[in-house]
């Protein structure tokens, strides 16, 4: 007799019970991270105890600013010699450097806050990590359980708040069960598909007195990930690959996240495939690959967008077919069918229907279907994609990423990114805001190497930026971080200069000033008559420029320089490499009349993307 | 849209319930019941959720379910492979002159008379959902002045228990 249809994904391994899981883990290592010393019962408080597990659990950085319920947990840190505490200005800060942290050293961020009001601010950098898979434990005070559901004093459901921004949250109330609750947060936060998770610690916990013993236990019954991929789906993928005569590899930020560049490559030069790269995976294969088309999506490159349309069959490793990358779904690569290698079982078909889903991580897949793809080639011959590369050599020579002059005679913002890049190389780290200048820092930066591009994707944060290039710089001391802003969202963060100053955190901030918010302004002059509602920031060219980011720069104590003039950029890009004691702001006023180009308007086919204003490419003329 | 029986093993944490349920929320699902009780097992809690849906936006759901850290195990319960169960207390308005008449109906559908005042009869009732809808089909005339419903709850015939592979029982 039936006991019902099991809703798993067919690709997915039946789970192990937890009895042989038990027994698989015994001859692998702890799943608790960190290096796993083991301590007998020591007695000590919650809050202790808080400080110990992060050191256990190998935590060198974190960012936060105390409060009244997180207070007991800030003595003891004090005390602590491995981890080092950043305080930022806003709560807001600490999250999204954590995130900037992840992302450039792949070890989990932590951010620190009280209740209330300091728990809501994290709010947005624990969304914008929960979009873009980032590893991040968010730490929050909480008030003391006795009083918790009764308004008290900055007391907030935070754990209910971000149930559906987090990966998973908790609440701890008991002091003695701070150790495993930390110890399963890392777990969860950096296994399986990335995300951020939530500790709410109440002010009693943290006051009360426990045992502290390491390892603790972890016990999570519902909790399982799936790495190796079904080896049958695997060689179904390769079949597939083997027949295609227009494969496209469609490159993810699970690929980034997977660390798994290396493998990615030895994939693309076996297949000999074409390559398109999101924006969460610029630099997981290098720019100058001749097989790299560029990024995808509404503001890709018109090769990039092209080859997936025209595909028969998308090789999608780590990807999720966001509708910035797919536009009108309906039409988007109407003729591929689709292999879909994902770690999350709940990303296959989720948007788009998958012809041979592969469940498992990147880093496992990738190399097995390499593999597998040679074998193909060993038995049948290699692919000939000669005539199909023919096709896309034609489309990226005529349509090649570039710019033309403002009319106004004013700097051009790409320009600026071209010249940041040129200076700087494919060594420095670059943080986005959100906006215009993100699209083009994604597309005039050239990206060579993984994790060299940290931005705010799938939530489009503004403000990501100048905490986020903090968190990176704190973790990539030796490396230049470049954050590459905005006026209007430098406006929303700015704040975590002053962090940096006293913190020697000597990131560098360029300002790509257009006096406005550019990308709304973008929107407005092409889909609502140029009627610029309220995206006027008076912070460029003939305006009162307030505040005067020189100023602002200087009042924080970083090196605060201008530049408004095309023959002045290599001198002023100089002069801010050249300062390494403190943080450098430059002011580049460009022209605002600048628009990201090449675009696929929203909603529509990405077949109808224009190159410039109303121009689309003219495809009979390719055929 | 099709009628869908979830059987969910959650761990007895708080707030599990509201995790399962805002997923469902979330998609615009409307839940048609939802019954939650504790299992053979202590410390797991088992929730039969009966929803309206289509197969696509259904197994979306169940693995956005199935990757909440404490759900443990779901499983479809299709309605031949089966039992599933409503409980319902419902008050009727009776007197002396009309109680004989709704004690009838009662022994027919195998229910019971639970409590009798003057004016009132209430009954107790289990049994698949058609049999119940059919059981205040009849009742309906008499005047339903108060009906409370457990929601479904199912169980997989055969020897099987949901529970074997999803946790170690010790």
């Amino acid at each position: 007799m039936s006991t019902g249809a099991r809703i798993t994904p067919s690709v997915m391994p039946a789970h192990p019970s937890r009895e042989n899981r038990s027994r698989s883990e015994a001859s692998t290592d702890s799943l608790v991270p960190g290096p796993n010393r083991v301590f007998e019962p020591t007695p000590m408080t919650g809050s202790q105890a808080i400080v110990r597990s992060l050191e256990e659990l190998g935590v060198t950085d974190v960012f936060g600013l105390p409060g009244g319920a997180i207070l007991p947990t800030y003595d003891p840190l004090m005390d602590s010699s491995q981890i080092r505490h950043v305080l930022v200005r806003h709560e807001q800060g600490a999250g999204h450097a954590a995130q900037g942290y992840y992302l450039v050293t792949g070890r989990p961020g932590v951010a620190i806050a009280t209740s209330g009001p300091g728990a809501t601010n994290l709010v947005t950098a624990i969304a914008d990590a929960h979009m873009d898979s980032e590893a991040v434990v968010f730490i929050t005070g909480q008030v003391s359980s006795a009083v918790i559901g009764t308004d008290a004093f900055q007391e907030a459901d935070i754990v209910g708040i971000t149930m559906p921004i987090t990966k998973h949250s908790r609440l701890v109330t008991r002091a003695e069960d701070i150790p495993q609750a930390l110890a399963e947060a890392f777990h969860i936060a950096t296994t399986g598909r990335p995300g951020p998770v939530l500790i709410d610690i109440s002010k009693d916990a943290q006051q009360g007195s426990m045992d502290f013993s390491w390892p603790p236990k972890i016990d999570l019954p519902g909790y399982r990930t799936v790495v190796r991929g079904h080896s049958k789906q695997v060689r179904e993928a390769a079949r597939l690959i083997q027949q295609s005569q227009r494969p496209v590899l469609y490159v993810g930020g699970g690929v980034s996240r997977g660390h798994a560049s290396q493998e990615l490559m030895e994939l693309a030069e076996a297949t000999g495939a074409p390559v398109v790269t999101t924006l969460t995976a610029r630099g997981v294969f290098p720019d100058s690959h001749r097989q790299h088309l560029g990024m995808p999506g509404m503001h890709g490159s018109v090769g990039a967008v092209t080859a997936l349309q025209m595909s028969d069959l998308l090789i999608t490793l780590g990807a999720r077919f966001d509708d910035r990358v797919t536009g009108q779904l309906d039409s988007f690569a109407p003729g591929a069918k689709v292999i879909h290698a994902d770690i999350d079982p709940a990303e296959i078909s989720k948007n788009r229907s998958a012809d041979v889903p592969i469940v498992g991580s990147v880093k496992e897949i990738i190399p097995e279907l390499t593999g597998a793809v040679r074998e193909s080639q060993e038995e049948d011959g290699p692919v000939d994609l000669s005539d199909w590369w023919k096709v896309l050599d034609s489309i990226t020579e005529t349509y090649p990423m570039g710019f033309t002059a403002p009319d106004d005679g004013l700097m051009a913002p790409q320009k600026v990114i071209e010249k940041l890049y040129e200076h700087s190389g494919p060594e420095a780290v670059y943080v986005a805001g959100v906006g215009q200048h993100q699209m083009w820092a994604s597309q005039f930066v050239g990206y060579e190497r993984p994790h060299q591009w940290l931005n705010s994707a799938g939530l489009g944060t503004m403000g990501f930026s100048v905490p986020a290039a903090m968190g990176a710089q704190v973790g990539n001391p030796d490396r230049t971080v470049w954050a590459i802003d905005g006026d209007g969202c430098f406006q929303m963060t700015n704040q975590e200069l002053a962090t940096c100053v006293i913190n020697q955190i000597p990131i560098k901030v360029a300002i790509i000033n257009n006096s406005s918010l550019g990308m709304v302004r973008q929107w407005q002059t092409l889909f609502y008559e140029s009627r610029y509602s309220n995206t006027d920031l008076n912070t460029g060219h003939d305006t009162v420029r307030i505040p005067d980011f020189v100023k602002l720069a200087e009042a924080y104590g970083c090196a605060g320089l201008r530049c408004e003039r095309e023959e002045d950029l290599d001198a002023v890009i100089e002069q801010a490499l050249a300062i390494n004691d403190r943080p450098v702001v430059i002011d580049f006023v460009v022209s605002r009349d600048s628009m990201v180009w090449p675009m696929v308007p929203a909603g529509v086919s990405n077949d109808d993307i224009q190159v410039a204003r109303d121009i689309s490419p003219d495809w009979n003329e390719e055929d | 849209m099709a009628r869908h029986t979830l059987s969910v093993l959650v761990e007895d944490v708080p707030g599990v319930l509201t995790r399962v349920s805002s997923l469902f929320a979330r998609r615009a699902f409307n839940i048609h019941s939802l019954a939650v009780g504790p299992t053979e097992l202590q410390g797991v809690s088992r929730i039969t959720v009966v929803v309206d849906a289509e197969g696509d936006l259904l197994e979306q759901v169940t693995k956005q379910l199935n990757k909440l850290i404490n759900v443990i195990k779901i499983v479809e319960l299709a309605p031949e492979a089966s039992v599933q169960r409503d409980h319902l207390l419902v008050k009727v308005r009776s007197d002396a002159g009309t109680r004989s008449q709704v004690v009838q109906a009662v022994e027919l559908f195998r229910a019971a008379v639970v409590d009798v005042s003057t004016d009132s009869v209430t009954i107790e009732a289990t049994g698949a959902a058609d049999k119940l809808t059919a059981l205040l089909e009849v009742l309906e005339p008499f005047g339903i002045r108060e009906l409370v419903r457990s929601g479904t709850i199912a169980v997989a015939r055969g020897g099987k228990s949901m529970t074997d592979r999803a946790i170690h029982k010790s």
